[in-house]
C-alpha cells in the first residue's frame, strides 16, 4: 500500500505528475495537457493518499479500483501511474506512438493499471456500478473510484448510473467529477446547464461534497470523509479545477480543451513548472 | 344479419404472441428454466434485466435466486455497462431485454464496455425479427445486421425450445460475449425429431434433399422443415441446413452443402433482407467461387406493419404457406 510507506509530500507528487504529463505532451506536440495539469492534484491525493494498491501487482484482487471513464485524460493517468511506479518512467517517450502501451485514449487492454476502456463518454459510472455490485457479491472491502469530467454529465447514461448507484446503496463507490468548465466546443456552461451540481447529486441520493480541486489539503479532507462516511450511499466529490494549473501562460489561454503548444514552449512550460516546485 | 355473422375473426397486434401453431407441442419458458437449472451449479451466474424480466422469462431465475438478480429499471445503457462491471469482477451476467433496445439503444455500451474487452456477458433478447405484431418500436428486424459488425460478439439465433435449453449452458461455457435471440413464453418443440444437439459455431443438416437447399436460422428452420414436409407430397426434395450461430459462421459446413450440384440455395431468416444470414452466406459463397441459383426468404427493407402475427407472417412471406409458395415458384 504504497501511499502509507512514502514520505514524499502530496504537492511534490502533484508536481511530478504535471511534469510527466508535460513531457508526454512534448512527444506529440499537442494533447489534453490542460486537463492533466488541472487534475494533477486530484490524482496525487487519489493515488498517494486514498487508494490502496501494490504498484508491482496493479491487478491485485484487494486493490481499490480507479476507473478513468474520460479516455482523453489518459495522459494524466499515465503520468500518475509512472509516479506510482506502475509504469516505467522511460515509457513516457512512447506516448501516443505506434505500438506504445500508452495510446492517446485510455484502453484497459493496452496499459497496466488502466481498469477500463474509456473514450466513449458516459460509460464509466455504469461500469463502476456493476463493479461495485460485483465487489459486494465477493464481500470485498475495496472501493471503486470513478473519475468523470463535467462534460460527461451531459450524457444521459451517467444519470442512469447515478440512479442505479443510490438504488443499490453502493457505499463502496466514490465518484469524482473534474469540473474544469471546458468542453470541446467551448465552455461547459454553454452546453447544458451544469449547475446546481451539488443539489442534483444529493437529489439523486448521493453523499455529495464540493471542493477546490487544486487545494491538496482540502482534497485530503473530502476524500477521507468520502471513505469514512457511514451512510449507505454512493459518494460524490465534485472538484473545481483550473485548466492548465501550474503553467500560467497555458492557464491564460481561452480555449485550452485541446492544446497545441509550439516546440519552444514546452521547455518554457517545464521551466515555469520547475520554478513553482514545492519546497 | 346477426352480430355473430358480421363480426370479423378476432386478431390481435398485442405485444406478446406465441409462434406455436394450434395443437403444436410447446414448452413454457425454456430459457428461464434452463438458466435457473444451470445456476444451481454455476454460482457465478447473475441475471440482469431492464424492467423486462417477466417478458424474457428471466423472472423464473429471479424468483429462485433473488440475491443474484439485478433489476436495473428501464435503463438499457446502465444495464449493459453494469453487466460489464459485474463481469469484470468475476460474475457471469445473463442480461435480458427486448432485441430492439439492446441493438438500437444500448449498442455503444455493448460495443465498448463489453465486446471491446471480450467480457463474458450473455445478452439474451426477446422479440427478435418479426415475433410481435406491436409495430416497428418492438420489431427487431435488423438486430443481426447491427450486431454482425461488432467484433468479438458471437450471435446465436435458436430455433425452438429444445435448442434454447441446450444453448444456455453452451453459451455460459463459451468464453466471450454472446448475443442470443430469444423465443419466450410457450415455445414450439421441433428439433427432437432430428437427433439434433446445439453447439456454438456449428451448423447441422437436419434433412437432406436433392432439389433445393434451405439454409436457415431461428424459427425459420421450423418453417423450412414444415415446408419440406408439404413439398414432399409434390415430390420436391428439400435439404435443410440449420445455422443457429450467425457469427462466427460454420463456413466449412455451409460451403460443403452449397457446393453440391443440382440444388438451388435459399437462405431463410426472420430478419430484414439486409445484413443478416442471407448476405453472410452470399458473400461466403461468392468469396469461394460457389455460385448456385440463390434466393432469400427474409423480411423486406421496410418498417413493418402492426397486426396479428399470423397475418404479418403471411404478408411478409415467412409463414409456412408463404415459404412453400416461394420455393415452388423458384423450382
Amino acid at each position: 500500500m504504497s501511499q502509507t510507506l512514502s514520505n514524499v509530500a502530496l504537492d511534490e507528487r502533484a508536481y511530478r505528475i504535471r511534469r510527466n504529463a508535460l513531457r508526454m505532451g512534448e512527444v506529440q506536440g499537442q494533447g489534453y495537457i490542460a486537463q492533466a495539469l488541472g487534475v494533477a492534484d486530484v490524482l496525487a491525493v487519489s493515488y498517494f493518499h486514498a487508494l490502496t494498491y501494490y504498484a508491482e501487482d496493479p491487478h491485485w484482487e484487494g486493490r481499490d479500483r480507479f476507473l478513468l471513464s474520460i479516455g482523453h485524460y489518459a495522459i494524466a493517468l499515465y503520468a500518475v501511474l509512472i509516479e506510482a511506479g506502475i509504469l516505467p518512467e522511460a515509457e513516457l517517450e512512447t506516448y501516443g506512438s505506434d505500438d506504445s502501451r500508452l495510446p492517446m485514449s485510455g484502453m484497459a487492454s493496452y496499459t497496466p493499471g488502466m481498469e477500463i476502456t474509456g473514450g466513449s463518454l458516459g460509460h464509466g459510472l455504469g461500469i463502476a456500478v456493476g463493479m461495485a455490485l460485483g465487489l459486494k457479491r465477493k464481500n470485498s472491502k475495496s472501493f471503486i473510484y470513478n473519475l468523470l469530467s463535467d462534460g460527461e454529465l451531459n450524457e444521459g447514461s451517467t444519470w442512469e448510473a447515478a440512479m442505479g448507484a443510490s438504488h443499490w446503496k453502493l457505499d463502496n463507490l466514490i465518484a469524482i467529477v473534474d469540473v474544469n468548465g471546458q468542453q470541446a466546443d467551448g465552455p461547459s456552461a454553454a452546453m447544458t446547464s451544469r449547475e446546481p451540481q451539488v443539489d442534483r447529486w444529493e437529489a439523486f441520493g448521493w453523499y455529495t461534497q464540493r471542493v477546490d480541486g487544486n487545494n491538496i489539503e482540502a482534497l485530503v479532507e473530502v476524500f477521507d470523509r468520502a471513505r469514512r462516511y457511514d451512510g449507505l450511499k454512493p459518494r460524490m466529490i465534485i472538484c473545481d479545477t483550473k485548466m492548465a494549473k501550474g503553467v500560467d501562460f497555458l492557464e491564460a489561454r481561452e480555449m485550452n480543451h485541446f492544446l497545441r503548444v509550439d516546440a519552444d514552449e514546452w521547455q518554457k512550460a517545464l521551466d515555469v513548472l520547475d520554478n513553482g516546485r514545492p519546497t | 344479419m346477426s352480430q355473430a355473422v358480421t363480426k370479423k375473426r378476432l386478431t390481435t397486434s398485442a405485444m406478446i404472441a406465441s409462434l406455436a401453431a394450434p395443437g403444436q407441442r410447446t414448452k413454457a419458458a425454456p430459457f428461464g428454466h434452463a438458466l435457473t437449472e444451470l445456476a444451481a451449479t454455476r454460482l457465478d451466474i447473475v441475471g440482469l434485466s431492464a424492467d423486462l424480466s417477466k417478458y424474457t422469462d428471466l423472472h423464473i431465475f429471479a424468483k429462485t435466486y433473488p440475491d443474484r438478480f439485478y433489476q436495473m429499471g428501464m435503463a438499457e445503457q446502465l444495464l449493459m455497462s453494469a453487466a460489464a462491471g459485474l463481469a469484470r469482477e468475476g460474475a457471469l451476467p445473463f442480461v435480458t431485454t427486448y432485441a430492439v433496445f439492446a441493438a438500437r439503444r444500448a449498442y455503444d455500451f455493448i460495443c465498448m464496455a463489453i465486446a471491446e474487452e471480450k467480457l463474458n456477458v450473455k445478452i439474451v433478447c426477446a422479440l427478435p425479427g418479426l415475433t410481435t405484431g406491436y409495430g416497428p418500436s418492438h420489431q427487431a428486424t435488423e438486430d443481426i445486421a447491427i450486431f454482425r459488425g461488432m467484433p468479438n460478439l458471437t450471435i446465436i439465433d435458436p430455433c425452438d425450445a429444445l435448442e434454447i435449453e441446450q444453448a444456455v449452458p453452451a453459451i455460459a461455457a463459451h468464453d466471450g460475449p454472446v448475443y442470443m435471440r430469444l423465443l419466450r413464453g410457450n415455445v414450439p418443440i421441433v428439433l427432437d425429431e432430428y437427433g439434433y444437439k446445439f453447439e456454438v459455431g456449428k451448423a447441422a443438416l437436419l434433412r437432406d434433399g436433392t432439389d433445393a437447399l434451405v439454409i436457415s436460422s431461428g424459427f425459420m428452420t421450423m418453417r423450412a422443415l414444415e415446408a419440406a414436409t408439404v413439398l414432399e407430397a409434390d415430390r420436391v426434395k428439400l435439404a435443410v441446413l440449420h445455422v443457429p450461430t450467425i457469427k462466427p459462421l460454420d463456413e466449412a459446413k455451409i460451403l460443403a452443402e452449397a457446393a453440391k450440384p443440382g440444388r438451388i440455395v435459399i437462405v431463410a431468416e426472420n430478419h430484414t433482407v439486409i445484413g443478416g444470414l442471407g448476405e453472410a452466406v452470399a458473400t461466403l459463397l461468392l468469396r469461394n467461387g460457389i455460385t448456385p441459383v440463390f434466393y432469400q426468404i427474409a423480411l423486406p427493407d421496410e418498417f413493418l406493419d402492426a397486426g396479428a402475427l399470423p397475418t404479418l407472417h403471411d404478408r411478409y412471406g415467412i409463414s409456412a404457406e408463404a415459404v412453400v409458395a416461394s420455393i415452388k415458384a423458384w423450382l
